[in-house]
């Protein structure tokens, strides 16, 4: 049988061309097959599966049309799921069963998704390869020597080589986008707040936002469709009526205006990769699209800004992992202080240490001005550049990532290089806004991604352009030839 | 020389809403051990806090009874420590915005003179677990039921001059949140404790002097004797020489003494910081105004009013509004009785003394407004003396039944028939010559010997006055 896209198979299971449970068995065969060459599920959760898939076959029988009836997805370890290990790629968490869904998770599940289980990720959502997981670094599909990018690692590779139609991620600064880059599928970040986070493991609450990743935006808009939604649990939870983010999917591009900021396109830019952006850029103009040149120039106080944040979010967000409630125990503690401090340094890898220290430190009487106060400044002056851009155009578009997927270890020694990998995404998610990244190429054997960033809300428009671009060409469809 | 004492407080009160501050959980007292704790309280991976909202408007009825400043934008922020009972790893606090500023409150000194208390600031936050070191050797338990509960943390300026100060400020706090109905007050399951910050100075001097911090005292009485201790401790350091550190301490009130905390307890750098999983909170004047238009009376207006339109003493009338439910009964006592000296006389005599003996609330009295109005009503009217009535109150207490019922079951009805008072009185002249021939010749206090005759005679159902009048009359030889 040939692989669909989760649109796709969407209609052959209305149709009755094929049952939820083939479906289901397709993918679990193929992720027994081929998940072992590139490790990017940590959990299997065949039985759940099958039953799911029976229990959606029986309302498909009945005429019942749920949007993601029957079809088999994938959950980021960082979700919470009932009665399943969910690791968050932590051995702080290698024994944790959650006792609850977290709100995407039970959005999906009423939306009738087919779990199939629980996809690898950098620990606690911290990287940019997955080379950070407990579980083992997942391996990039289009070359197993390269890493698939990060945090959202194991969705992302598993989405790119079939095991799965659609997975969902989450992005900090890049998380969903850069990994999407790096595999050649597509990945949304929503606007924070669109998709609710109670549930979703914290990082950096003010920055997290959990996505879709997938074969094609359409796709992506029907996982968003069921994703997204006002979630009282989620005080930051946008309070908007829901959309049907597939219906504006059909618009064409005349007069778009597309903004290019200079500072995406400069040194640090890898020659190929400018290349095959601009080669996308083109397409979208023979579309009737109209690029703008524009400057978003606090964008490289955008890394520094999301290095003090980030880690101060997480230093508090991770204060509750002690040993003591759940998660991992030291074996016969002295005392408390003994408990805490080895439970603690047997539990987090070594990113998740350098960044609690960071968080710690920035957040310390004497430093908190400097560093803490200072970068929530320069976030409003990054929002304040998008404000400014966006009275000017409708879509921003630039490279997702510097460069191409590097090679598993080539930047593990040195994390401010390993950072800059997410130089373009960050800005995106300090000022709350959805970035969208596509397959826009490739480069020998290995994908480019463009990437789309809109104005809050307009989720809509990314996946209407991405759309529209992958009428006009087939790199999305492309996939990795020995997982054919 | 004279020494100055200084004397700020932190009250911490704990709202009585039903669920928690950021759950759902309840609130309740005295559950099984971590049965009140829900994924929320428990801090689980993913679990995001939702602001209970009566929490807010309980703070915005503090405020405006402290005429405080309302912010109309204050903040949650998160104070970050390690402790086992602190689930999350931070409390979540208010820092730099809290939602109550700048009030203030007034005290009645012992010369009868007032005092007004600046304070500084209230603000809002989580409660922590409990930690429980009886029962299991060498480990420690922790329970979480106390989790997430809502507290208000009242903070004093440090304005009170003396352990008496500090009580009647305290005192007056727990009245002010029980007439609210924000706190239930209970100091012994820790609804209502107070931190002090104690020093002391040179009578005269501006500056201060280094303050202690004495931690979680749970009762008036331990407020002062810690203070007292305290200060005691303080003036005799510096006076030997030595200089007071600036330390936390913990009462003993076995020991009646105060003692330092472990240094590494207070060892710390809390990092606050706004907390991004919960946006600012936002108060509008318009919902200012439509807690303010709900607010019930408060203490000294109620105080007043009692002075003015029952014309009590201000002392009782203090007594009388100490808390709303005595104030209520008393209001409706009054109401159907007519008579507010005797109505006070009796709350603050015989009901309030009842209540002390059943270790009772003015709530849970087996006699109703109503029923103690029917027992004054009779005494008003001369069915009972005052001495009788005391006697019917108990017996209704007991729960007996009503005033009448019992008047009339126990024969207790005055006797007012002047030719049967009269036949008594000649009784009992006619058996005592030798007192009657001393009273004529001018021992006038031997009338009370012969009233005293009397009322035994008639089992004091007699009228006092009536006997009285009459007895003088027949000694006179009239």
């Amino acid at each position: 049988m040939t692989l669909d896209t989760l649109s796709g198979w969407a209609r052959r299971l209305q149709a009755g061309e094929i049952s939820s449970r083939e479906l289901t068995e397709l993918y679990l065969d193929r992720i027994d097959r081929l998940d072992p060459g590139i490790n990017s599920f940590v959990t299997v959760t065949r039985e759940q599966a099958l039953a799911a898939a029976d229990a959606a076959d029986q309302r498909l029988a009945q005429g019942e049309r749920a949007p993601l009836l029957g079809l088999p997805v994938a959950q980021k370890d960082i979700f919470c799921t009932h009665g399943v290990r969910t690791s968050c790629g932590s051995r702080m968490l290698d024994s944790f069963v959650a006792p609850y869904d977290a709100t995407v998770v039970e959005r999906m599940n009423a939306a009738g998704a087919v779990m199939l289980g629980k996809t690898n990720m950098d620990e606690f959502a911290m990287g940019s390869s997955n080379e950070t997981s407990y579980y083992g670094p997942v391996r990039n599909p289009w070359d197993p020597e390269r890493v698939p990018g990060g945090s959202s690692g194991g969705s992302a590779a598993a989405v790119a080589a079939r095991l799965v139609p659609a997975a969902t991620g989450t992005d900090t600064g890049g998380s969903i986008r850069q990994p999407a880059a790096f595999c050649g599928v597509t990945g949304l970040k929503p606007t924070y707040g669109r998709v609710s986070r109670y549930g979703m493991i914290a990082f950096a609450s003010s920055l997290d936002q959990g996505g879709p990743m997938a074969a094609s935006a359409e796709d992506c808009a029907l996982m968003l469709n069921a994703m997204a939604g006002f979630d009282p649990r989620d005080s930051t939870s946008l309070e908007r009526p829901d959309e049907d983010f597939t219906a504006g999917l059909d618009r064409d591009l005349k007069g778009l205006r597309i903004g290019l900021p200079r500072e995406y396109f400069g040194d640090g830019l890898h020659a190929d990769v400018r290349r095959a952006v601009q080669d996308a850029l083109a397409v979208l103009r023979e579309r009737g699209a109209e690029p703008v040149e524009i400057s978003l120039p606090n964008s490289n106080l955008s890394v520094p800004a999301y290095y003090v944040v980030a880690p101060a979010e997480c230093s508090s967000n991770l204060a509750r992992y002690d040993g003591v409630r759940f998660g991992h125990r030291c074996n016969d503690p002295r005392d408390l202080m003994d408990l805490y401090t080895r439970s603690r340094a047997e539990g987090f890898g070594a990113e998740v240490k350098r960044r609690i220290m960071i968080g710690t430190y920035v957040l310390s009487a004497g430093y908190y001005d400097a560093y803490y106060l200072k970068a929530q400044k320069v976030r409003q002056l990054i929002a304040e550049d998008f404000r400014r851009a966006f009275e000017r155009v409708d879509v921003i578009a630039g490279p997702t990532t510097p460069e191409l997927p590097f090679r598993l270890g080539e930047k593990s020694a040195d994390p401010i290089s390993m950072y800059l990998s997410d130089v373009y995404t960050i800005a995106a998610n300090l000022a709350g806004l959805p970035g969208l990244s596509m397959p826009a190429g490739t480069i020998g054997s290995l994908p480019v991604g463009l990437q789309l960033i809109g104005n809050y809300f307009e989720e809509g428009r990314l996946l209407n352009v991405a759309h529209q671009f992958q009428q006009e060409t087939g790199w999305h469809q492309r996939m990795p030839a020995t997982f054919a | 020389m004279e020494w100055e004492t200084v004397i700020g407080l932190e009250i911490h009160a704990q709202l009585n809403t039903a669920s928690k501050i950021f759950s759902g959980a309840a609130t309740a007292y005295g559950a099984e051990p971590n049965r009140q704790a829900c994924a929320v309280d428990l801090g689980l991976p993913g679990v995001l806090p939702v602001l209970n909202e009566a929490v807010v408007r309980k703070a915005v009825m503090l405020g405006l009874a402290l005429e405080a400043q309302i912010a109309p934008r204050s903040v949650f922020a998160r104070k970050n420590y390690f402790y086992p009972d602190l689930p999350k790893g931070y409390q979540i606090s208010q820092f730099e915005l809290p939602i109550v500023a700048r009030g203030h409150l007034e005290i009645e000194l012992d010369d009868g003179s007032r005092k007004r208390i600046g304070v500084t600031r209230a603000h809002l936050e989580e409660d922590a677990g409990k930690s429980l070191h009886e029962g299991f050797g060498t480990m420690t338990g922790i329970d979480l039921n106390r989790a997430g509960t809502p507290l208000v943390e009242i903070v004093s300026e440090p304005e009170l001059g003396s352990a008496r100060e500090a009580v009647a400020y305290m005192k007056k706090l727990h009245a002010l949140v029980r007439y609210l109905d924000i706190c239930d007050g209970n100091m012994q399951e820790g609804s209502f404790r107070c931190d002090a910050n104690v020093s002391v100075r040179p009578a005269g001097e501006s500056s201060f002097g280094i303050r202690t911090e004495i931690k979680n005292l749970n009762s008036f009485r331990f407020v002062e004797r810690a203070i007292n201790f305290e200060v005691e401790r303080q003036i005799e350091l510096i006076e030997s020489g030595g200089t007071v550190v600036q330390e936390t301490r913990l009462f003993d009130p076995d020991r009646d003494e105060t003692r330092p905390m472990r240094s590494k307890e207070e060892a710390n750098d809390y990092r606050y910081f706004p907390d991004p999983d919960l946006l600012p909170v936002a108060i509008h004047t318009e919902d200012i105004e439509a807690i303010r238009a709900e607010m019930p009376e408060l203490p000294d207006a109620k105080r007043e009013r009692f002075v003015r339109d029952y014309a009590l003493s201000p002392y009782d009338a203090g007594a009388l509004t100490a808390t709303r439910d005595l104030a209520d009964y008393y209001e409706a006592l009054v109401a159907a009785c007519g008579a507010p000296k005797l109505a006070a006389n009796w709350m603050m005599g015989d009901f309030t003394a009842a209540l002390n003996r059943s270790e009772l609330e003015v709530g849970d009295s087996p006699v109703a407004p109503a029923a103690l109005a029917q027992l004054l009503a009779r005494i008003q009217d001369a069915t009972i003396s005052g001495k009788i009535a005391k006697e019917v109150f108990d017996a209704m207490w007991a729960g007996e039944g009503d005033a009448d019922a019992i008047i009339a079951a126990r024969g207790l009805k005055q006797i007012t028939d002047t030719g049967a008072i009269d036949r008594i009185i000649d009784d009992v002249i006619a058996a005592n010559p030798v007192q009657l021939e001393q009273y004529r010749a001018g021992k006038d206090k031997l009338l009370g010997f012969f009233v005293g005759q009397v009322m035994k005679k008639t089992q004091g159902k007699a009228n006092p006055a009536q006997v009285n009048e009459r007895l003088r009359a027949r000694l006179r030889g009239d």
